[in-house]
């Protein structure tokens, strides 16, 4: 990763720390009794958080099956981007019917990617429901989509880019403008 | 890296990272075949021309389910049904689906070249399904995607491609993406179907199958050409069925875990016998799914590239 979120930090490591202890509360929360429960990270970063969440959760006593979404098949803006890049696969369970899916993202912005996210599932099959988390809530929503549970909502202008960072994966954490 | 052509017109033109990349995607759509909903809506919206001026039923069937399972609407033109067969040129044909606003056209054309003609003429994207003796790109990328996925690596694998290399466009999209990925390539057949300037492109060439059945892991097995063949280039199927056919006797001589490939359609008794296409060996119908598959990638990858506007 070069360093081209050289912008202003929203969020230090002990925010997302924090943002993250509220997402675990909010899923818990969330959970009916008797639930089987599956974290699907959406790439590349989603994946993380669904991983650490799911440490976490187990810790608390609560088990989740863990695996990944990928919406690449599913966006609306094929065609409008330069280059085409390389799938990630999708790992769901089989039995999808029986499950809760939580989808898992780093930042919610125009609710587009949680949309191909939620197709993507679908075509897998009917899980019980589908539950949408995600770190940092931005805002700038362009379709009716918003989550069920956030990390931290952060208040940002139109044009800013959000970028989350993780240690797992950029050697270094927090949320940063740029 | 990231994918950026519009055109897929010969595996001459890929370099191995982009073959790899396509050889990746088609994985993730290998995927799809195994859902419930069998069908992702990566192209919704974009129409995919087939234009079929050479006869084809596996290829052309294989691509339209492949741009039906992306969700692309679908018009198949065949080489008697159209205006073709009135004299229309291929680029009038061309500018009139484009002017009926095709993002994709698949063409197969008995002429090497046609796919390469149309695609710096049109602002659709351009997939060669076949052209002449030339390329059939999809089919090298589907007979590595096979091989790949049975024995787990391209590097290093001994592929003996036996029959009518000369004539072949499989065997020339085949020989470029083994030879990109690093397998090594044994030609064999009768001297007059395989051109010593094969050897140029850095693959060994023999007229003896029985000298190196044994330490082949792959055996892609190529029809005869009849329709491209306008002199005698062999005495007789019955020759070259005892001097280059699989037989059961030869097949028992492969190597332990080999490969028998055949890109269709077979001539049973000639190049490859029935029981050893119906074998434990063979990987006849693996090619035919994972056709599939890559030419969803194909599709995917191609027609998710910005078109570019009319200058």
């Amino acid at each position: 990763m070069t360093d081209e979120h050289a912008g202003r930090r929203l969020l230090d490591a002990e925010g997302v720390a924090s943002a993250e202890k509220r997402l675990v509360d909010g899923l818990r929360r969330e959970f009916r009794g008797g639930e089987e429960v599956f974290l699907a990270g959406i790439p590349t970063r989603g994946v993380t958080l669904a991983n650490r969440l799911a440490r976490a959760l187990g810790d608390e006593g609560v088990a989740c099956g863990l695996g990944m979404v990928d919406i690449s098949m599913h966006r609306d803006d094929l065609g409008m981007r330069e280059g085409v890049s390389v799938l990630r696969g999708t790992e769901l369970p089989l039995d999808l019917d029986r499950w809760t899916v939580v989808l898992i993202d780093d930042v919610q912005h125009t609710g587009r990617t949680a949309r191909a996210a939620i197709e993507a599932v679908l075509g897998f099959g009917r899980p019980r429901r589908i539950l949408y988390a995600v770190l940092a809530d931005r805002g700038g929503h362009e379709l009716p989509v918003r989550p069920d549970v956030t990390g931290v909502a952060l208040e940002v202008g139109d044009r800013v880019r959000v970028s989350v960072r993780l240690m797992e994966i950029d050697g270094k954490e927090g949320i940063f403008e740029s | 890296m990231k994918w950026m052509r519009k055109d897929l017109l010969a595996l001459s033109d890929l370099t191995a990272e982009e073959i790899l990349f396509i050889l990746d995607t088609a994985e993730g759509f290998k995927d799809v075949g195994r859902r419930r909903l069998k069908k992702v809506p990566s192209l919704r919206g974009k129409t995919l021309v087939n234009l079929f001026v050479e006869a084809s039923t596996r290829t052309r069937t294989s691509f339209e389910l492949a741009a039906v399972r992306l969700s692309a609407d679908v018009v198949n033109i065949t080489a008697g049904a159209s205006s073709l067969s009135k004299g229309e040129s291929l680029k009038d044909t061309a500018k009139n689906l484009e002017a009926l606003a095709a993002d994709l056209i698949v063409l197969r054309h008995s002429a090497a070249g046609a796919s390469q003609f149309l695609a710096e003429r049109l602002h659709a994207g351009v997939i060669n399904a076949g052209d002449g003796s030339h390329e059939h790109p999809t089919q090298g990328l589907l007979d590595v995607f096979t091989i790949r996925e049975r024995l787990g690596r391209i590097e290093g694998v001994k592929v003996g491609i036996v029959g009518d290399i000369r004539f072949s466009r499989v065997a020339r999209s085949d020989i470029q993406a083994l030879i990109k990925l690093g397998a090594e390539v044994t030609l064999i057949g009768p001297p007059t179907l395989v051109p010593r300037e094969f050897g140029r492109l850095g693959v060994r060439l023999t007229d003896r199958l029985d000298d190196v059945l044994g330490e082949l892991d792959v055996v892609n097995l190529l029809r005869i050409q009849h329709e491209r063949q306008k002199a005698g280039y062999f005495p007789g199927t019955g020759e070259y069925a005892s001097l280059f056919g699989l037989n059961a006797a030869r097949a028992a001589r492969l190597k332990e875990g080999a490969l028998v490939m055949h890109p269709g359609p077979i001539h049973r008794g000639v190049e490859l016998d029935g029981s050893v296409a119906d074998g434990p060996r063979s990987v006849i119908l693996d090619q035919v799914t994972n056709g599939l598959a890559v030419r969803m990638a194909v599709l995917y990858l191609c027609g998710s590239v910005p078109l570019k506007e009319e200058e």
